[in-house]
């Protein structure tokens, strides 16, 4: 009897460590400075503010046909749902997963008869920016079931890939050894619910899919385009990964 | 005449192609450093020098410092005082040279995934195909298999 119970401890014990690994989600904000947690919370001093003004200015602009996105969501956005805001990416039959931008640019192509922009267009990001302050403090709430598992799943695999020449894939930083220091850097969780930031580094707002691009050059790896097939599926494993945290948008982050 | 002609511009041509050709060899020896040495692990260890090259600890002191080189602070902690900030994410290197080998300490340098596959230590000399989705400008191995020499003399010193 002692016997088969010391055979089955060793087992146990390995599937403890992986459920150790999955971490409770826990927002980057948490890790900030006490300066930095007040600049992004006050309003008068969250830099990322005159991102989400542009992003209003843009949202009563009228288009090709006079219609503007305040026509039909009201002038501040008070038409629009922060719960919706808050589950994208959202699966459509048609379109696959459709992130919050790539939602902002058909309505804008459609509605105001307007040629779409770019993925990651400044005015593009100005409007998420501007749509997702509007849900700030919703929970993230992204819905995996039915066909999104698919693309959940192949983003899953993109976080546990090892890339480029530095060799390491998201989850090693950024879930395995996440609170530990990365020289004088703590390694976060790499969760992205203060999306679209304002980093203090570049003095600029940056978008989920340039940061993408930016871990990729970190670690000497090719990266894929903004838009492109492999970060949507990454944007979509990583709000589901991070469902329940507020949204923060605009975020303040180094 | 015109056949003349044209045989020596095909002529011309091919002494061009070689030319340019052999330059462009020369060229990618240059970005990518060397050519690729095959290392065969014994176990969890390469018992043999890369190439039968001889370490130096000096420079390889010099390489684990080095942020674009082998970086080796931004995980470990080593007895290098005037490096601030040393990570927290790797196990302390101090007297490592004690507790490994010098062909188990080459293994760990060059691919410590043989010994972890969960590891989060990159590989710094595994076959340049062998990393995925390298950018263009890093399609080689991190170090050399000098540099590997230098690093595994180098952590030999730390009793």
């Amino acid at each position: 009897m002692t016997k088969c119970f010391m055979q089955i401890v060793p087992f146990a014990l390995l599937m403890m460590s992986g459920s150790l690994f999955a971490l409770e989600p826990q927002s980057s904000y948490e890790l900030l400075s006490e300066d930095l947690k007040q600049m992004q919370d006050d309003d008068f001093a969250n830099p990322g503010m005159m991102t989400v003004d542009r992003g209003q200015e843009l949202f009563q602009k009228p288009g090709f046909n006079g219609k503007s996105c305040a026509t039909c969501h009201g002038d501040n956005g008070e038409k629009l749902d922060p719960e919706q805001i808050a589950a994208y990416p959202k699966y459509d039959s048609q379109r696959g997963p459709v992130t919050l931008q790539s939602q902002i640019n058909q309505c804008y192509a459609d509605r105001q008869e307007e040629f779409p922009m770019l993925y990651d267009a400044d005015e593009l990001i100005a409007l998420e920016t501007f749509v997702r302050y509007l849900a700030r403090g919703e929970k993230v709430n992204v819905d995996i079931s039915g066909s999104m598992r698919e693309h959940y799943e192949a983003g899953k695999e993109i976080f546990h890939t090892r890339i480029g020449q530095r060799d390491m894939a998201c989850v090693h930083c950024h879930e395995m050894y996440a609170g530990q220091r990365l020289r004088g850097q703590i390694l976060n969780q790499a969760q992205i619910n203060g999306f679209p930031i304002y980093r203090i580094t570049n003095g600029t707002i940056m978008s989920l899919h340039e940061k993408y691009i930016g871990c990729y050059g970190t670690l000497r790896a090719m990266p894929y385009e903004p838009g492109s097939q492999e970060y949507i599926d990454l944007e979509v494993y990583m709000n589901a990964r991070g469902n329940g945290l507020p949204i923060e948008t605009p975020g303040v982050r180094h | 005449m015109m056949v003349s002609v044209t045989v020596k511009l095909l002529n011309f041509r091919l002494i061009l192609a070689a030319i340019v050709g052999l330059a462009g060899l020369f060229l990618s020896g240059a970005i990518h450093g060397e050519e690729y040495i095959e290392w065969e692990a014994d176990g969890y260890s390469i018992p043999e020098p890369l190439g039968g090259l001889q370490g130096d600890p000096v420079r390889g002191r010099a390489v684990v410092i080095d942020r674009d080189s082998g970086n080796c602070l931004a995980c470990h902690r080593m007895p290098i005082p005037e490096e601030p900030m040393h990570g927290t994410v790797a196990p302390p290197l101090h007297g490592v040279g004690s507790r490994l080998n010098e062909g188990q300490l080459r293994l760990r340098v060059v691919n410590e995934q043989r010994v972890n596959p969960n590891t989060i230590m990159p590989a710094f000399y595994k076959r340049p195909g062998d990393y995925h989705r390298p950018h263009p400008a890093f399609r080689s191995t991190v170090l050399t298999a000098q540099e590997v020499e230098d690093v595994v003399a180098y952590l030999m010193t730390l009793k």
